[in-house]
């Protein structure tokens, strides 16, 4: 039912009866002016509150500014950039990012889809066991990652080496998950919050699905697999771009999951915590700002190579 | 895997088949979909509710901890039969929590409700009586979702620090606004667009003003679409930490902010921490199962209805 909405509205410009006839200009312009006004308070609200600091970030980016050292404030041209390229750390800060982003947005993806697919038949507890996929998700996510770091990573009481002593016996291995693997302890925690989101998307996609098609086919003599090859994932395609975008949106900007379970050490510092780093802890707003500027490039980079296809479902409902 | 999930036949061989006029009945099992098979049928149902208790394993385990003493909470092996404690509760309780989870209730609900009104009209702006170019304010908004919080985060600091506004939960319900109106935006926009058309040309031969006709004509319809969107501005405003992190302070640091302050790094802490993280959750958990049809709406932005 969902992506059918994409029929249903006619262009919302065609219900209006402004062509039956032509008023005067004056009046046309106050027409224009009267159809903005609602989207006005909006519009400008939101150019404020994000257009705004981000120049500002730009500008600030192009200057010698640490609150340490106050006197030497100045143009410092792409110096903050060349530091940013240069260092190591923004580099590997660079590098995790990706790395983190795009580990969990296909892991949970695809588990997502196997869930959804899993779920996507009648059985008896059906509406209980989707209530508790969903529970992760229904986590705030610091509180998820203490619950991970302290309660399941822990290797002195934390639930997974206690299952491991709890099954082999005392001479069980208990191993520091956190310290042995950091980035995959986290990539870990993060898909467990990020599947059901993938889940439920997919999930509305496939009951959309219209159910009498893929009967038809299945009469015909379609096997399963053919059936889902041809039909279910061309159908679920907008659906899996949608929640990719989505999820990349969301997960690129992670800040609560490496500062509480790693606080940024271990090398699994990505870009938003060692932007954060840079100007809360070392105070170095130039170079924050430059690495905040190569953030953004980067993410509309992402944004309009890789996922530009993504739009397809929305583009198609606004058209 | 995936095609396990799809219970019925191993069907025939090539996709030409299906074109071939099999007769009906005539392959091996043709079962309907949602038909019960005897076998598969209940390995996916074990296979789903495992995979479903697996995934809410951690918050159970969670909530188990949190009611259990420090010294049952941190054996190994664990003791799931402990005996029940309200210990961690308590020590949650002592450590002052209202004064942040009032801040949080204070900044999702007044930044909802911005966001709403601001996010409303403009919605019937893009939908009903649309501006020229409305799909580029559309994607304007949505382009501002991919701008990182953390690219205009000094700024939004240096404004506060130099106005005197840090610390401050205006400061902090403002920008929550900010963050959640493109959202609020885009799905009331989808939900607008489906107001049959006869309810707005009656209104507009009656005369009936703006704040009318989306008052008692538009938004009694989309209410589902209203509501959906208020509940995932507040799940997002709730949640937030980055923001609250650097904005805020000792008056109005927000929950998340005060659970990241909890972990103590002397003597036990776990049935503390569960207890502290599960209330804090608790309003999330709360909205969201009782909205889930709406979570879903709401997470794809009005385009998965």
């Amino acid at each position: 039912m969902a992506a059918d909405t994409s029929v249903s509205p006619e262009p919302a410009a065609a219900r209006e009866p402004a062509t039956r006839h032509t008023p005067s200009p004056a009046l046309r312009k106050a027409g224009d002016w009267s159809r903005r006004a609602p989207l006005l308070p909006a519009l400008i609200f939101v150019i404020l509150m994000t257009q705004l600091p981000f120049l500002a970030t730009l500008v600030i980016s192009f200057m010698n500014w640490n609150a340490y050292y106050p006197d030497e404030r100045g143009f410092a041209g792409f110096d903050n950039f060349v530091r940013v390229f240069t260092d190591t750390n923004t580099r590997n800060a660079v590098w995790v990012t990706i790395l983190l982003t795009v580990s969990v947005v296909f892991v949970s993806l695809v588990l997502g889809l196997l869930i959804a697919l899993l779920l996507d038949r009648k059985f008896r507890g059906q509406g209980i066991v989707r209530t508790l996929m969903i529970t992760p998700f229904l986590i705030v996510p610091v509180a998820a990652a203490l619950l991970w770091k302290h309660a399941l990573y822990n290797p002195e009481y934390g639930l997974f080496n206690g299952l491991l002593r709890a099954v082999f016996g005392e001479n069980a291995p208990q191993p520091d998950w956190i310290t042995n693997n950091p980035l995959i302890a986290i990539i870990a925690a993060l898909v467990w919050q990020w599947t059901p989101f993938m889940m439920l998307i997919l999930l509305a996609g496939l009951q959309s699905r219209p159910l009498d098609v893929v009967e038809a086919a299945r009469i015909d003599g379609a096997s399963s697999w053919q059936i889902f090859t041809n039909m279910t994932l061309p159908h679920l395609r907008q659906y899996i771009e949608l929640s990719a975008l989505l999820g990349a949106i969301y997960v690129v900007q992670n800040f609560d999951a490496v500062f509480t379970i790693t606080s940024g050490g271990l090398g699994t510092a990505n870009l938003p915590y060692f932007i954060y780093q840079t100007f809360y802890t070392a105070q170095d707003y130039g170079r924050a700002s430059a690495a905040g500027v190569v953030v953004v490039i980067g993410t509309i980079i992402i944004a309009t190579l890789a996922l530009r296809s993504a739009f397809s479902l929305f583009k198609e409902e606004g058209r | 895997m995936s095609t396990a999930a799809q219970p019925e036949t191993e069907g025939t061989p090539t996709g030409s088949a299906r074109r071939s006029g099999t007769v009906p009945g005539s392959g091996p099992t043709q079962e309907i979909r949602h038909a019960k098979p005897p076998r598969s049928g209940v390995l996916l149902t074990a296979a789903a509710w495992v995979v479903g208790i697996l995934f809410a394993l951690p918050v159970l385990w969670m909530i188990l901890t949190s009611f259990h003493s420090e010294e049952d909470a941190a054996k190994n092996p664990p003791d799931v039969l402990a005996p029940l404690s309200l210990d961690g509760y308590r020590a949650f309780f002592d450590a002052g929590p209202w004064p942040p989870l009032l801040n949080s209730l204070t900044a999702s609900v007044i930044s909802t409700a911005l966001v709403l009104l601001l996010a409303f009209p403009a919605a019937y702006a893009l939908s009903i009586r649309p501006v020229k170019k409305w799909t580029d304010v559309l994607f304007f908004f949505l382009s501002t979702k991919m701008l990182p919080i953390v690219a205009g985060i000094l700024p939004l600091y240096l404004f506060a620090q130099k106005v005197g506004i840090l610390d401050n939960i205006w400061w902090l319900i403002l920008l929550y606004t900010s963050m959640n109106l493109p959202i609020a935006v885009w799905m009331l926009r989808s939900f607008l667009a489906e107001v049959p058309v006869e309810m707005l040309e009656a209104a507009s031969v009656d005369g009936a003003s703006l704040t009318r006709t989306l008052r008692d004509i538009v938004a009694p319809v989309v209410m589902p679409g209203i509501a959906a969107a208020a509940l995932i501005c507040f799940i997002f405003s709730w949640n937030e930490l980055l923001l609250a992190r650097v904005l805020t302070g000792t008056v109005a640091g927000t929950a998340p902010v005060f659970l990241t302050g909890f972990v103590t790094s002397q003597g036990l802490f776990l049935a503390k921490v569960c207890a502290a993280s599960f209330v804090v959750s608790l309003p999330v958990l709360a909205a969201g199962f009782a909205a889930q049809d709406k979570l879903v709406q709401g997470l794809s932005m009005g385009a998965v209805k």
